[in-house]
């Protein structure tokens, strides 16, 4: 099934509040080989101006993710995983994730374009804190490659 | 710290080895379990040569580098790349990316550097548009 471009300008509803936990901003750090101090310890945090440890530059395709899922894993969107490759990914950050954040998203699906049988899905993952100020914005191209013939 | 920074400047360099036990931990940390990831007849049967690294992993490695440099991961402000080649990553063994960072741009109004990127294996680009926007203290 092709993927269907009738979801361009979807937007979603938010989504539940990801809590960012000290021990999960460790482990992704250490995963990435994010070594700074400012994401394990407190007290470093503190002195750079951060009320708790923070979080690697590109940890906020962790909370991006599970509202893109919301698009991805629609049937009905045709999307088949398998075929997808990652084309580009950007993260601007409004201020940086911290340890205690409460993170809700809204996923925009800003574009779908297919050409020879490639679509190109472009989402936008405006990620903000329970009050509404706003914390990244992360924004994903995949491209999905058309079925073998 | 504008004053001391020239565009063109290399303000870093590393090399950062990844195995297949990095991928795991990574799919693990990020919950991007896609098997091309950790599953060498999975990643083949799709075309590619064997498993391949996350962008994301390579992605985030890279910024490491960055934030290292200017003492505050925090100060990263804006962060994009094009993923333009797959990083295989070999059973046993490694693959070893190279980061260089130089300064792209610098904007003495608003405090802030362009760094751009580049993110090689074997001498061969992997990231394309590889740019950091940092704030300056």
């Amino acid at each position: 099934m092709p993927v269907d471009v009738g979801y361009a300008g979807r937007q979603y509803p938010p989504t539940a509040a990801y809590e960012v936990g000290r021990q999960k901003l460790q482990e992704f750090a250490d995963a990435v080989g994010a070594s700074h101090q400012a994401h394990t310890e407190p007290s470093v945090a503190r002195t750079l101006g951060y009320p708790d440890v923070i979080a690697p530059p590109t940890f906020a395709v962790v909370v991006a993710q599970r509202a893109e899922a919301q698009l991805f894993e629609d049937p009905a969107a045709g999307i088949d995983f398998s075929r997808v490759v990652h084309a580009d990914e950007r993260f601007t950050h409004h201020r940086p994730i911290h340890a205690g954040d409460r993170l809700v998203t809204v996923l925009h699906v800003d574009s779908i374009t297919v050409r020879a049988g490639l679509a190109m899905i472009t989402t936008r993952a405006e990620i903000s804190a329970e009050d509404g100020e706003p914390v990244c914005t992360v924004v994903s191209t995949l491209a999905v490659r058309p079925e073998e013939s | 710290m504008t004053d001391a920074l020239t565009v063109g400047d290399e303000v870093a360099r590393r090399e950062i080895t990844v195995d297949r036990a990095r991928l795991v931990r990574y799919a693990g940390a990020s919950g991007d379990f896609n098997p091309i990831h950790w599953n060498d007849r999975v990643a083949t049967s799709v075309g590619l040569p064997g498993v391949i690294a996350h962008g994301m992993w390579t992605m985030g490695a890279a910024s490491s580098v960055v934030a290292d440099w200017i003492g505050d991961p925090g100060a990263v402000l804006d962060y994009q790349v094009r993923f333009t080649r797959p990083v295989p990553v070999p059973d046993p063994g490694a693959a070893t990316i190279e980061v260089t960072a130089v300064v792209g741009a610098l904007d003495p109004d608003a405090g802030t550097a362009r760094i751009d990127l580049t993110v090689a294996v074997d001498g061969v680009r992997v990231l394309g548009k590889a740019q950091a926007l940092v704030r300056l203290s």
